[in-house]
């Protein structure tokens, strides 16, 4: 009785097996890399039309202010990753950003103790509107699409009540820890973003979102609990969502019902420009964070390139389509699939 | 032997014994109308190794769910050493001892190998936080202490091939060491030497007292291994057995006498037209091929996976199209760009893919839409289909091919594997098809209902159907076909008629110019201690892989006429076999 398999008695694509460790992760991260890749197209972009215009390299204050009018994006864009990765997708970022932003608008006074408090109790509204949307997609056996359309509006409807008009005022002292107008120190809550999406990666949490994502009953198998697991993705996205809605607010200075309905497109399109694929299972938030940055470059491209803002949408459409057609073809041609 | 004198020697009425490991106990379930287990029950001993035979639908695999804690049973019970049982989930059942490797792979894609040989037991540091880099080089240390050194543990479970995905999951399962291993069908898609391995690793396990239950479609190797034999039907158990033949297997499992797997071949009709001719088609790069095909012929495809034989099949069907060559059908040029010219009623072609889940099936809707999805055109009557036409129209292909289902109501879904497959052919039938391209149909299909597809072809051709048939079983191919066109390299090496129409010509043919690529396995290996036990293994492989899966992994081969009417399995070696390992020894 032979105890060992040395032979590889199929036919098939050898390249799968023999190669390097370097190749298999280059191949399994190439979302990633492309994405990387396409940031770094873009931000040389930037720079060339901005020497062309200014005679000069895009500075500190550029650096700054792109950060952090990023910064909303982004984190909503993480959240976005995670809950798409469990093959689902949430609607709702806009009603949530919405909502935590007039709250913030209207709470953040008072005492450095006061804001820091409201600022965790918001961000906990936020995780509870995930709660919400998971109990109904995990318990419910809901599909995310629709429950989420749904609460989108609850919680657009909740936010005009709690702040009919923009308005409210974000004291400066808030604006200047969140988003620094002056440094780019936004850019240490992107390192802790992205810190906390390593953990979770190395999470038993992390492994039931990525499971979940690949195949549903397989994972359920394999002692994953799908609907604690769907029900935690949603709030974790819940809750940086709220962050979102936050740092808006910082940037602001002050509040408006209505700020964040853009995201819930935005935060899906930075998602697949992250190389996160939207059937689940594959992809990074980290990804997505270049995919939200790679966004705010092509608004600042089309602004120096003294676009028709009335025509920006277009190009960002156009943009979106050719990064997605050649990230496929860039994808088939890494892992050598049909 | 009658089955009733066969029940007689049921061994499950030997004295009660102390250490049974696992067993389900007058256990229900259905699913939608269907009755999958009806109050079956069934015990293994710690300590055996226990197989569950019986036909697709039998209720082998329902059973294994259950006890293996993937679905619950709407009655009866679950017992582990004695103690009833209520399982959560598979992932309780591990945690009773209890090791499932189910049917339906559960690797998870886009995850590396490691990732999924580790899931839930993950090497993790002071903090609580998986260490991914120490995933690989673990995994790589499971699989080398199982003896699996040709699969790389950073690569992703889509990546790997089928055989290689079904050997991970049955390591997944080994590296617990359950104390009840379950297998549902394990073989199916390995070769030899990799059943050899799994057969060690079982027989390690039994060894050491744990309960080994495993369904296999293939009589050696249940012969090889298996203590006793629980037969199943309709789902129950017939009884558990030891030391019964293959003959006496198949009669417990069909409740029927069957005389001979293979049916008789009808002679081709004296002047038969051409049905189909193809002149100088490219099917794998360079060569081009040419063939025709009479109306009431079965012409046979054979040779090793990925000769062209795919692409073939597709092309005929224009899925995608043939590149190069001309296209004749009854005579007249023909042009099939897409599968709709090639259904199209001028044409009348129809492709039985094997993959029926993926390639033909609409698993959710009825077997009567199924039946009638390609013809809905003609039923309609300004667009709106006659109702009753269509009902009638597939109650008469139910009943005429057999197939079992409750109602034409019944999502397809739920049947099983050989029925699924008759409603495809129904499908074509209906449609009034009159070339059938039937690839690797009888796959994973049990014997009985290969014996009903057999049998089925015959009257097909017979009524002037014209078959192109493929098989990745050569004896299949060798037993039923008036022709066998062996392809190698894209192109046709070989055209094989009785009497030289055999399976050993089939596999000769189809290996000629393999030998280099044994040398080349032996190199790439080194492994001297292996290669004089493993000196025709090599070979065989070769061979092995899909091309004689079938006659070489032991699957029932029975003649009529060797047997005077009785069935008889071919036993030890096949032909294919012999002919294989012959040119092995060539090789060394």
């Amino acid at each position: 009785m032979p105890s060992d398999l040395a032979i590889r008695p199929h036919a098939g694509p050898a390249a799968a097996r023999c190669r390097p460790p370097i190749a298999h992760a280059l191949g399994q991260n190439a979302g990633l890399i492309l994405a990387a890749v396409i940031l770094l197209l873009c931000i040389a972009g930037f720079a060339a039309m901005f020497w062309l215009q200014q005679q000069r390299l895009p500075g500190n204050f550029e650096i700054t202010s792109t950060v952090n009018n990023t910064m909303p994006l982004a984190l909503a864009a993480v959240g976005q990753s995670i809950v798409v990765l469990t093959r689902g997708i949430d609607l709702s970022v806009g009603g949530v950003i919405d909502l935590t932003n007039a709250l913030a608008a209207i709470w953040l006074t008072g005492s450095v103790l006061h804001m820091a408090g409201v600022s965790v109790l918001i961000v906990l509204i936020g995780a509870v509107a995930g709660l919400f949307n998971g109990l109904l997609v995990g318990l419910g056996r809901l599909q995310p699409i629709v429950v989420t359309l749904a609460t989108l509006s609850i919680f657009q409807g909740l936010a005009i009540r709690v702040l009919p008009q923009p308005g409210g005022a974000v004291p400066p002292g808030y604006t200047d820890v969140l988003v620094n107008p002056n440094q780019p120190t936004a850019l240490v809550f992107l390192v802790i973003a992205v810190a906390g999406w390593m953990a979770l990666r190395r999470s038993r949490l992390g492994v039931g979102i990525f499971a979940i994502g690949n195949d549903e009953s397989s994972a359920v198998a394999l002692g994953v609990n799908a609907m604690r697991t769907k029900i935690a993705a949603y709030m974790i996205g819940g809750a940086l969502y709220a962050l979102a809605g936050l740092f808006l607010a910082a940037n602001a200075t002050a509040g408006d019902a209505t700020t964040g309905d853009g995201y819930t497109l935005s935060s899906i399109v930075a998602v697949v420009l992250g190389g996160v694929n939207l059937f689940g299972g594959r992809g990074s938030a980290v990804g997505a964070i270049c995919g939200a940055f790679i966004t705010t470059m092509i608004v600042n491209i089309l602004f120096f390139s003294h676009i028709n803002p009335l025509y920006q949408s277009f190009y960002e459409g156009l943009f979106l389509v050719i990064a997605v057609v050649f990230g496929a073809l860039i994808g088939r041609l890494v892992r050598g699939r049909r | 032997m009658t089955e009733a004198a066969l029940r007689g020697m049921d061994a499950s009425a030997s004295p009660p014994d102390q250490a049974t490991a696992v067993a389900a106990i007058k256990v229900s379930k259905s699913f939608g109308g269907v009755r999958a287990l009806r109050t079956a029950s069934f015990a293994a001993r710690a300590g055996e190794v226990h197989a569950l035979v019986g036909e697709n639908g039998a209720g082998k695999s329902t059973l294994i769910k259950l006890l293996g804690g993937r679905l619950p049973p709407d009655s009866g019970t679950i017992e582990r050493a004695g103690q009833p049982l209520r399982l959560a989930g598979p992932a309780d059942a591990a945690a009773h001892g209890i090791g499932t490797v189910f049917q339906e792979l559960t690797l998870l894609p886009w995850l590396t190998v490691a990732e999924n040989l580790l899931i839930g037991r993950e090497p993790r540091s002071g903090l609580g936080l998986i260490r991914r880099a120490r995933l690989a080089p673990q995994a790589e240390a499971m699989l080398a202490g199982l003896g699996i050194h040709h699969i790389d543990p950073r690569a992703l479970a889509a990546d790997i091939s089928l055989a290689e995905r079904q050997i991970i999951e049955i390591v997944r399962v080994l590296i617990r060491q359950p104390r009840v291993l379950l297998l549902d069908e394990p073989t199916s898609s390995l070769v030899e030497r990799e059943v050899e391995w799994l057969f060690a690793r079982i027989r390690e396990l039994a060894a050491q007292g744990s309960a080994v239950v495993f369904t296999s479609h293939r009589w050696k190797e249940i012969a090889s291994i298996a203590g006793r034999i629980t037969i199943f039907r309709n789902g129950a158990e017939v009884g558990t057995f030891t030391g019964i033949d293959e003959a006496e297997a198949i009669t417990l499992m069909t409740g029927q006498h069957v005389a001979t797997l293979y049916p008789a071949r009808a002679p081709i009709p004296s002047g038969a037209s051409p049905a189909l001719e193809l002149t100088d088609a490219s099917v794998n790069g360079g060569a081009r091929i040419s063939l025709a095909l009479a109306a009431g012929e079965i012409l046979g495809v054979g040779g090793l996976a990925g000769q062209g034989h795919r692409e073939l099949f597709l092309g005929l069907f224009g899925a995608p199209p043939l590149r190069h060559g001309s296209i004749r059908i009854g005579g007249k040029p023909a042009r099939i760009a897409s599968p709709a010219d090639a259904i199209h009623a001028s044409l009348g072609i129809a492709l039985v893919p094997e993959d029926r889940k993926s390639e033909g099936l609409l698993l959710p809707l009825p077997v009567r839409d199924n039946l009638t999805l390609p013809i809905l055109s003609h039923l309609s009557r300004l667009g709106v289909i006659r109702g009753a036409v269509e009902r009638r129209m597939s109650r008469e292909m139910i009943q005429r091919l057999g197939i079992r289902t409750p109602s034409a109501a019944q999502p397809v879904g739920a049947l099983s594997g050989g029925n699924q497959q008759k409603v495809l052919v129904g499908r074509w039938l209906l449609a009034e098809s009159r070339i059938l391209l039937l690839y690797d149909v009888t796959r994973g299909v049990d014997i009985a209902t290969k014996h009903e597809i057999y049998e089925l072809m015959m009257r097909l051709a017979a009524e002037g159907k014209a078959i192109l048939f493929y098989s990745s079983d050569t004896e299949e191919l060798a037993q039923l076909c008036h022709r066998v066109l062996v392809l190698r390299d894209g192109r046709i090496a070989a055209e094989l008629t009785p009497p030289a129409l055999t399976a050993e010509a089939i596999v000769a043919a189809a290996l000629h110019d393999a030998d280099s690529d044994n040398a080349a396995i032996r190199g790439a290996t080194g492994d001297d201690a292996a290669r004089g036990a493993a000196g025709d293994n090599e070979a065989r492989d070769a061979v092995h892989d899909e091309a004689t899966r079938g006659a070489v992994g032991g699957n029932i081969t029975a003649r009529g006429a060797d047997g005077g009417g009785t069935m008889r399995g071919a036993g030890g070696d096949s032909v294919a076999m012999r002919g294989a390992r012959t040119r092995g020894t060539h090789a060394e």
